[in-house]
């Protein structure tokens, strides 16, 4: 069976080869911290099942040194001028969106004969992680497309992807850290001093007040974690069943539904949803990286409003 | 009880609002959380160590990258973006609108993770908006590049916020059917992810509004 492990051997070799090829690069000043840096990442890919928690934490401890202090340069790997890709992109026309259009069709047309045909009957994937084998499957088949007919250099697309990477920086790996975070929080009981304090706020028998400060919660505690998941079962337990719907009556299915989704509007709206609201920024080279937060941010308040206004008129009719 | 590991979280925001670097904020409120917490150093550690483990495939959607960088090398977002001035239609708002409608249906079927920054947005759908407003007012500044590229980034995550939910087998509404149980409350995930469909309606139409908007004022301040 195609397990988690197997998935992670290719992104593993990968970041290897970002941090052999990066050595070379003496157009960085700085490209011993690069290296080091994408080298952490592929021991973590490769064998972080092997060194033990501990050793784990050591590397993440690597890994936030060599990030925090400005130890990681931009790479400059040796690429086609912005003439030739003009030039290039006006003699190859449209079909210059088929090798990008594999990723995701890969991905798509696998999930969906994964799961919907006898194929996927055997249960030769993990449970749940189909799509990512497929993504992978694609990039390879992309990549094979693109050696049979556009004849880059062997070592062009490493070199390509490592100058996204580098450009990226350290807020690639910056999700990973904060949803560790996340579970630092739960194990401090930082969740449950949360909670309470939410549940010590409310006037008894006020619907729209308690729906509010549940809502409110949510966003808010997913603000802080970056990730509704964390916020959900701690207000769950400090308002949600307490009051809404032991309480006040509420339908579970309403409050429990829309009150994850007034979570997402905090989601939004904070840059500990890294992988959301900061790589972004990194991957489009914005100069704030906050402009995503900010661009999603009217959208995000109105739709809480909106949910708000769902619970109080759909859970308790 | 215990309140000192709300100093993790103050950590946390001070750092974020003072623009420190995130690497260190992270790293600092975790070992500080979890001391303040009383656990032994080493523990604390190992706690976060293993999660950075365990959280090992948000890493892998990077593996599209030798692929976007290839195509890159070869004028895949020239082409985007001529593509795009070649479509008479082809507006700023209704872009990015018709890419969030996509993306909520993508991910109301299931398939959130076949499109993403990494994936559509850096290859495909920026330098399209890109050239859709260069299009409607002239040049564009690079702070009106920036705001175009942060708002195509945002389509992506609100289509896929409120697309999701809509879908019965996804992680959240798992997590919200399995919190329900604990307390007594059986839901199916159907009953669940009907109650997605109100603000998945909503979100679409706040968001199309706010692009509309958005494309109206860049064209108002280029004149």
């Amino acid at each position: 069976m195609i397990t988690l492990a197997w998935i992670y051997v290719l992104p593993g070799i990968m970041f290897a080869a970002f941090a052999v090829l990066g050595l070379g690069d003496r157009a960085n000043p700085r490209r011993f911290g690069n290296s080091a840096f994408w080298g952490l990442m592929a021991l973590s890919l490769l064998v972080g099942d092997r060194i033990g928690d501990v050793g784990n934490g050591l590397l993440v401890l690597g890994l936030a040194g060599l990030g925090g202090f400005n130890l990681l340069g931009r790479s400059d790997p040796a690429t086609t001028s912005e003439q030739q890709r003009e030039d290039c992109s006006i003699r190859h026309g449209n079909r210059l969106f088929l090798p990008a259009l594999i990723i995701p069709l890969t991905a798509l047309a696998g999930t969906l004969a994964y799961n919907y045909t006898p194929f996927g009957q055997a249960g030769w994937i993990e449970v749940k992680r189909e799509t990512y084998v497929f993504l992978t499957l694609g990039v390879l088949f992309a990549l094979g497309v693109i050696f049979a007919w556009l004849r880059p250099p062997a070592l062009a697309p490493l070199n390509e992807g490592r100058r996204l990477i580098d450009s990226i920086g350290w807020a690639a790996v910056l999700p990973q850290m904060l949803a560790a975070l996340g579970v630092v929080f739960a194990a401090a009981g930082v969740g449950d001093i949360i909670g309470r304090f939410a549940g010590s706020i409310i006037p008894d028998h006020n619907l729209l007040i308690g729906v509010t400060v549940f809502a409110v919660g949510m966003a808010l505690f997913t603000m802080i974690t970056g990730n509704a998941f964390a916020a959900f079962p701690i207000m769950a337990s400090a308002i949600g069943v307490p009051v809404l719907i032991q309480q006040d009556h509420g339908d579970p299915a309403v409050i429990g539904a829309v009150g994850m989704l007034a979570g997402f509007c905090g989601t939004l709206m904070t840059p500990m949803a890294a992988n959301f609201n900061l790589v972004p920024a990194a991957l489009l080279e914005l100069k704030d990286q906050y402009a995503v937060v900010k661009a999603q941010i009217g959208t995000a308040l109105p739709l809480l409003v909106f949910n708000i206004l769902v619970i109080w008129l759909a859970a308790f009719r | 009880m215990n309140y000192w590991p709300l100093v993790g979280i103050l950590m946390v925001i001070a750092g974020f609002a003072m623009r420190m670097n995130p690497m260190l904020v992270v790293t600092g409120s975790a070992l500080v959380t979890g001391l303040l917490a009383g656990l032994e150093p080493v523990k604390v550690l190992a706690t976060f160590g293993k999660a950075f483990n365990d959280n090992r495939i948000i890493a892998v959607v990077w593996i599209v990258l030798p692929v976007i960088g290839s195509l890159e090398r070869f004028g895949l977002q020239q082409r985007a973006a001529s593509l795009v001035r070649s479509l008479h239609g082809a507006t700023l708002s209704r872009l990015l609108t018709a890419y969030l409608a996509y993306r909520q249906v993508i991910s109301a079927v299931g398939l959130h993770s076949t499109a993403g920054h990494a994936q559509t947005v850096r290859p495909l759908v920026a330098p399209m908006a890109l050239a859709a407003a260069a299009r409607e007012q002239g040049t564009l500044t690079d702070e009106d590049a920036d705001s175009v590229k942060a708002m195509a980034a945002a389509t992506d995550n609100v289509g896929l916020f409120f697309g999701e939910d809509v879908f019965v087998a996804i992680g959240s509404i798992i997590l919200i059917q399995q919190t329900l149980k604990t307390y007594g409350f059986d839901l199916a995930p159907f009953q669940l992810a009907v109650w997605a469909i109100p603000t998945a309606i909503a979100a679409f139409l706040v968001h199309a509004v706010r692009l509309r908007l958005f494309s109206a004022r860049l064209r108002r301040t280029s004149r």
